[in-house]
């Protein structure tokens, strides 16, 4: 018998009457997120939020806010920063490992815990928020949830083949609990809300 | 993770030596339990969340056969390969196949309590595979050559003045840097280097949905992503338990997670990988050690429900003062207590007896697991199976003798009453570990039963 049969017959043998499973709607809010609770929540942890009113105000920022970096790459449509870098098609995910600043779009955001939600179609190669130095998000005000029960709401019938919540910069507390920001990917998350 | 024939009391008097560290470890634990409040109580929902998360986990353990078929249906379907191990040793066979399959040597892995509970670092290393734990705490337990000493938090137990020596031996850092900024800084460029050359990255799984064939694996640091989109092959190493039955279902646990964890609202990447990218492999390894059997014992089974957060060990009195080590187990603390004696009774006895069953574990338990009275019942187990230490089986017979006695229990009372009065030294020496790191308060001058009779009129 192979070890799967084994398993599931083991499993099987060991089933008892166990509940339903409950509903879970009730659990969502009526209304959206408000971009004031975002804020607050991804300041409290580590993030930085600036609120736009069109795409163009980015690349200003950036040249504001990150004056010393060379290698930026950017993936957001309807944004040109002068000296980002066109993406081979098939590059090697090791060679982004310098790259300073990467500005990727996303989908939604959550008010409760200040993720944004993004998604493989618009990560290619995937590892780009994780290896960049610094990394910005867009997200549109208008695309902001209460809490997480709504975006997986949102997000029922996507059919990505990888996405990914992420909640401010990488950290670490592994040392006394010390906090310390930019463990192994990004040192600083940005958040351009266009209102 | 290292064997050990000490108990859990010997274990932790060798950690009380040191009364500053528990001090600390002490107070650090509990203020990531005041963190954890802080952030819970933010959220009027709290309780019905926690009520929801634990009605789906009993639906998932009562039908998890089914869950299992599902979720390999479509993670099949997905792209992914679902490989299903009966045992640790068939778990590491798996993952060192993967390996020579195409020679490969050396693995990235990010954190995974799986993998320290089938010995797979141990293993691969005796098969000349070098394997690099990515998590910063992990890594730091990895070269000091310890096991992790909390689930959440692994080295937990380690001072940054011990962190800095482990860097200067291993990583080059000057001699006598302690600080965590320059430490984290050294960690990141080392390991940077290796997510970059490794093939292989191994993770763990925190969630894994039946519905969609989708793993969720969550992280502050990043490491399971930079290990495993660096990767060409991505293993994702879960327990069976670790199944939930739709995607809908995440939005409940992911509430919970981090905020019982360390009172953050959510980790900083929660990651969902369903379909591998072009080119890539991911492989998932479904493992029972045990669990199917753990099933079936209706006492027990509710800790199967663990979402491994570790706000049990951080409000646990006892897990504060006596250190991860003393749990002899790659998962410490009350639910690894529970936990513990499903694979090894004999080995792990000592375990549900390391608690003052408060239920504080209980409390706080996101999908409310009845911890402290599990740790009450295997006592009873335990007993009953003749592996009480002989010490504590004397103890409850004399108790046995003496409480089942009117007489005895009045005149016990009384001796004992007066020795506490005129021969302290009687009881209050080495020869009784109640007074290990601790005093009695004086006894009182009647029992009640002698007041009452004088006041009662």
């Amino acid at each position: 018998m192979s070890s799967r049969e084994k398993i599931l017959n083991a499993v099987r043998a060991n089933q008892f009457n166990g509940p339903a499973l409950p509903d879970i709607e009730f659990l969502e809010r009526k209304g959206k997120g408000t971009p004031e609770k975002f804020k607050t929540v991804l300041s409290s942890i580590g993030g930085e939020v600036f609120y736009i009113n069109s795409l163009d105000e980015v690349s200003r920022i950036v040249a504001r806010q990150f004056s010393a970096i060379s290698r930026i790459v950017n993936l957001v449509p309807g944004i040109q920063i002068p000296t980002q870098e066109t993406l081979l098609e098939n590059i090697d995910p090791a060679q982004l490992h310098s790259v300073d600043l990467a500005l990727i779009p996303a989908h939604f955001a959550v008010a409760e815990n200040g993720a944004v939600w993004v998604t493989a179609e618009d990560l290619s190669p995937r590892v780009i928020p994780f290896i960049c130095e610094h990394l910005a998000i867009v997200i549109n005000s208008g695309h902001i949830v209460p809490t997480m029960h709504e975006a997986y709401q949102l997000i029922a019938n996507y059919n990505y083949g990888y996405s990914v919540f992420i909640a401010g910069p990488s950290k670490t507390a592994d040392i006394e609990q010390s906090l310390v920001i930019g463990a192994h990917g990004p040192r600083s998350l940005t958040v351009f809300i266009k209102v | 993770m290292e064997k050990t024939s000490q108990d859990h009391s010997e274990l932790a008097a060798n950690f009380n030596k040191d009364e500053e560290r528990v001090d600390w470890h002490d107070e650090t634990l509990w203020w990531i339990r005041q963190k954890r409040d802080k952030n819970v109580h933010q959220l009027p929902e709290w309780e019905t969340l926690r009520e929801v998360a634990s009605q789906i986990k009993n639906n998932v353990l009562s039908r998890l056969h089914i869950y299992l078929k599902q979720f390999e249906k479509n993670a099949t379907y997905n792209g992914m390969i679902v490989h299903w191990a009966a045992d640790a040793a068939e778990h590491n066979q798996i993952v060192l196949d993967l390996l020579q399959g195409r020679g490969v040597d050396r693995m990235v892995k990010s954190k995974s309590m799986l993998t320290e509970e089938c010995g797979l670092n141990e293993f691969l290393a005796e098969h000349g595979v070098e394997v690099v734990d990515s998590d910063l705490g992990e890594r730091i337990v990895q070269l000091a050559k310890e096991p992790p000493s909390h689930i959440v938090l692994p080295c937990i137990h380690k001072k940054k003045e011990e962190i800095g020596e482990l860097f200067y031996k291993y990583l080059g850092t000057p001699a006598g840097v302690s600080d965590p900024q320059i430490l984290t800084e050294t960690a990141r460029q080392h390991l940077r280097e290796i997510f970059l050359t490794r093939k292989v990255a191994l993770t763990g799984v925190n969630f894994a949905v039946a519905e969609t064939g989708e793993f969720v694996v969550c992280t502050n640091e990043g490491n399971a992503d930079m290990g495993a989109h660096l990767a060409d092959i991505h293993i994702a190493s879960m327990g069976i338990e670790k199944l939930i039955p739709e995607k809908k279902h995440l939005g409940v646990f992911l509430r919970l997670l981090t905020r019982s964890a360390t009172g953050q609202p959510i980790t900083t990447y929660s990651s969902h990988f369903k379909r591998p990218s072009l080119g890539k492999e991911i492989h998932v390894i479904l493992v029972d050690n045990g669990r199917s059997i753990h099933l079936g014992k209706p006492d027990f089974r509710e800790s199967l429900k663990c979402i491994r957060c570790g706000a049990c060990m951080n409000t646990c009195p006892v897990y504060r003062r006596s250190g991860g080590h003393s749990y002899h187990n790659a998962v410490a603390g009350p639910i690894g207590s529970i936990l513990a004696p499903n694979f090894d009774m004999e080995k792990n006895a000592d375990l549900p007896f390391a608690s003052t069953l408060c239920g504080s574990c209980s409390n706080v338990c996101p999908v409310k697991i009845n911890i402290h009275e599990q740790l009450y019942k295997w006592r009873q187990v335990i007993v009953q199976a003749g592996l009480a230490p002989v010490a504590k089986k004397a103890g409850m017979q004399v108790m046995t003798a003496v409480l089942s006695s009117p007489g005895l229990y009045n005149s016990a009372g009384k001796v004992g009453r007066w020795v506490f009065k005129y021969a302290p030294f009687a009881v209050n020496n080495q020869l009784n570990p109640w007074y290990k790191q601790r005093d009695l308060p004086s006894a009182p001058k009647q029992s009640f039963k002698e007041w009452y009779l004088t006041n009662k009129a």
